[in-house]
């Protein structure tokens, strides 16, 4: 495997992860305030903080890691993508920004308030369809590359039925793992009232997921014939996604395994998303920046994976720690500690 | 107002962006210190007000913390947005610093985490109490890594450039560049005092306002006694950076002390304004003081802006910022001198009340050196983005949209500012130290 190779596949994984970590966060806070809203809040409101409060942060930093990842491995791409997104860039920042500081503000200040409950509720689907924008513009088509200047054509993507469909994709398949992570992690509390709620949330939101994923398939095959095809090439790994989810909501449905179905539902989404990435290389925006032509000098590509591994070695062992104390801990889930 | 100019508008953005964030990342770095020093001597001592006093700094602590966080998000993401040309060079020679500082703040907010929520859970406090150490390591790590990006700005190393192309390439030696060493030592232990002043201007204000719980006292005593420790250190640090400038920037420092022509002997400059012809007027003078500042002999011949083109002049407003910045540390040096002794001396009262409210205005004094000092640095490289090899205007972005970004992110700023200070206050307001003493059973 050469180091390009290697770099984006760290890469995806990170974004990858961060899907899954952000997805239950995003989630979480859509649930939080629908159901306070609904008079169902105080049912599911302890599942929720339990779990959040102390991983909110480290959500974040998946985040970052991807892009400055991104940044180190290929410098080239802050160029096109830094100058066409400023604006849904900046967008995604002020939300993710209002995000973060009004959870905190509503979770460690003296008071809650419903209106910071609805900050946090709200971004939480506003932030996954603004960030799902560089998905997008990495098919290409929407932006122009005039000599030194990049520029986001914005009636070309508002008016694109890809990016409309990817947008929904995003927004469901959030509230879907959401639903599911927090089914489990109720269960786990055995807070019978939460778990069947999140369990309704959880099998309602599946079927939108599946075809919002399905719409996204034939959107493509009309955007970019090029990755389209290579998607098919890959089908296999599309089909197991659909079986995985299959899975994941029989065990949902039949009450049994509630930590297996969502390894089934991260499955769904790995083969998935590592399906989509596989087929789109070996461009990041196509077509102007491959992987190859944006790579950057061998000497940093070395330090960087260096850098990794010596920072995976501390990390793993503190993540393990994280989940060993506030995932793993029964007394702790179940709110003894 | 303006017109449309990417360049200007993407300057005053990042700088706004930085700004508010130093704000919450000096506290970032700073109060971890002072929570774990009032928790290790609340362990030592079997002294519960002291392990109340680090509950109540680690509440207070993760709002900024929170505010912290997301303007480091915002201004990681506007390096890219704002300096893609920039990024696209440099990208290539300090990705490593960045890379590795997510790391460290990865570890950081891993182990914050579970400090925040683990106060009861462990028999043995001292367990506790060990949780922050990585908490301040990866503060620390994260402050030390993302300053060497800016070391690297004012003085890039570890690369060739020929004809735009980047050859010969050594991370290691553009993150140790001559700038690393003192101005990180500088950020660190100015960090530090920062910190420790806003929770001594935060504990005399409480006194001042006629509480007189001892809770209050010790908090006051814990946080000077660091503040004048920090101070001297922060001192002796910038005594060393103005040798680092003398040797590696002399325009800076330079522009700093308004110094044009190369001469031995070098006096220095206090305060003064200049006129339209770079005549220095109303200033004060001491003499053979910049020489000693600059290379430690009186007799020491310090470079003058004259032996720099025009163009590559700094903006000579800076020095205004760097006498700010020194003022501001000497006065805080001397008050904590001041608290000390007078506690020292059994006879005297420290708890007077003209030196209560000097010491409530340490808080926001040492703030506001914190951004003179920052603004000092930055603009003290312009016209350079990399010193010596691309100039801000080269590295900006070229889109059309940068001023209503900036608008939108002025609210942004204002508005978590302003929750930020709400939060703060009802937080601490609705539930004070007697209160919770008393509930918890402490008296």
């Amino acid at each position: 495997m050469n180091y390009e190779l290697l770099g984006i596949t760290v890469l995806w994984t990170f974004l990858y992860g961060y899907l899954i970590v952000a997805s239950i966060d995003f989630g979480a806070g859509f649930f939080n305030y629908y159901t306070t809203l609904t008079g169902r809040g105080p049912i599911v409101k302890k599942v929720i903080n339990r779990y959040l409060s102390p991983v909110w942060e480290v959500t974040n930093v998946f985040l970052i890691f991807f892009y400055v990842g991104l940044v180190g491995f290929f410098p080239s791409l802050a160029y096109y993508y830094g100058t066409a997104l400023l604006v849904p860039g900046s967008i995604a920042i002020i939300l993710i920004a209002l995000r973060g500081s009004y959870y905190a503000f509503h979770h460690y200040g003296h008071k809650e308030s419903s209106w910071y409950q609805f900050l946090y509720g709200a971004t939480g689907l506003l932030i996954p369809a603004s960030l799902s924008v560089v998905l997008t513009i990495s098919e290409g088509g929407y932006i122009t590359v005039n000599g030194d200047n990049v520029s986001l054509n914005y009636g070309d993507l508002f008016t694109s039925f890809y990016a409309w469909a990817v947008v929904l994709l995003a927004i469901v398949s959030v509230l879907y793992i959401s639903a599911c992570f927090l089914t489990f992690y109720a269960h786990k509390a055995k807070d019978k009232g939460a778990f069947d709620l999140l369990r309704t949330y959880a099998l309602f939101w599946s079927g939108p997921t599946i075809l919002a994923s399905f719409l996204v398939f034939v959107a493509m095959s009309r955007h970019n014939d090029d990755h389209f095809s290579k998607m098919i090439d890959l089908s296999w790994l599309f089909v197991l996604s659909f079986l995985f989810f299959l899975g994941a909501v029989y065990l949902i449905w039949k009450k049994k395994h509630l930590g297996m179905s969502f390894i089934l539902v991260m499955l769904q989404f790995a083969t998935a998303f590592f399906g989509y990435g596989a087929a789109h290389l070996p461009y990041v925006l196509y077509p102007y920046v491959t992987i190859y032509n944006s790579f950057t000098n061998e000497t940093m590509a070395i330090a960087l994976v260096i850098a990794f591994i010596a920072g995976l070695l501390l990390l793993v062992p503190s993540l393990y720690l994280l989940l060993r104390l506030f995932l793993f801990d029964n007394e702790y889930v179940e709110g003894k500690r | 107002m303006f017109e449309y100019d990417p360049v200007l508008y993407s300057r005053i953005l990042t700088g706004l962006t930085l700004a508010f964030h130093t704000i919450f990342s000096t506290l970032g770095v700073g109060v971890p210190l002072l929570i774990a020093l009032a928790e290790w001597i609340g362990i030592r001592r079997n002294d519960e007000h002291y392990h109340l006093l680090a509950r109540r700094w680690a509440r207070g602590y993760i709002i900024t913390v929170a505010v912290g966080v997301v303007t480091g998000t915002a201004i990681a993401l506007q390096l890219s947005l704002l300096w893609p040309n920039f990024m696209q060079v440099a990208g290539q020679t300090i990705s490593l610093p960045l890379f590795l500082e997510t790391f460290a703040f990865f570890f950081e907010a891993i182990f914050l985490g579970i400090y925040l929520y683990t106060w009861d859970r462990f028999k043995n406090k001292m367990i506790h109490l060990l949780l922050l150490i990585p908490v301040a390591l990866g503060a620390t790590m994260s402050g030390f890594f993302i300053t060497t990006v800016n070391g690297f700005m004012n003085a890039p190393l570890g690369f060739n450039l020929e004809n735009g192309v980047l050859t010969g390439i050594n991370p290691i030696m553009a993150m140790f560049n001559p700038a690393t060493p003192t101005k990180m030592a500088h950020v660190l232990s100015s960090a530090y005092l920062t910190s420790a002043c806003v929770l001594a201007a935060i504990a005399a204000f409480m006194i001042l306002r006629g509480r007189t719980h001892v809770y209050h006292k010790k908090a006051l005593h814990l946080s000077m006694v660091v503040a004048f420790v920090c101070a001297i250190s922060t001192a002796l640090i910038g005594d060393l950076s103005g040798k680092y400038l003398a040797k590696y920037q002399p325009e800076k420092l330079a522009a700093a002390e308004w110094h044009f022509e190369t001469v031995e002997e070098a006096s220095l400059i206090l305060g003064g304004i200049l006129d339209e012809n770079n005549e220095v007027k109303y200033a004060l003078e001491i003499p053979y003081a910049l020489s000693i500042l600059a290379h430690g002999t009186p007799d020491a011949e310090v470079i003058g802006l004259e032996e720099f083109p025009k163009e590559e002049w700094p903006p000579l407003i800076v020095h205004y910022l760097f006498d700010l910045m020194v003022a501001i540390g000497m006065f805080l040096a001397l008050i904590s001198f001041i608290y000390v002794v007078m506690k020292w001396r059994k006879k005297w009262n420290e708890l007077n009340k003209p030196l209560l409210w000097l010491i409530v205005s340490s808080g926001p004094l040492a703030m506001l050196a914190i951004e003179a000092g920052w603004f000092f640095t930055e603009e003290g490289r312009q016209p350079w983005i990399l010193r010596g090899y691309m100039t801000t205007a080269e590295g900006a972005t070229t889109s059309s949209h940068v001023d209503l970004m900036l608008y939108l992110f002025i609210v942004l700023y204002i508005i978590l500012a302003v929750s930020a200070v709400v939060v703060l206050r009802r937080t601490f307001k609705e539930n004070p130290v007697e209160r919770e003493l008393e509930k918890r059973g402490i008296e």
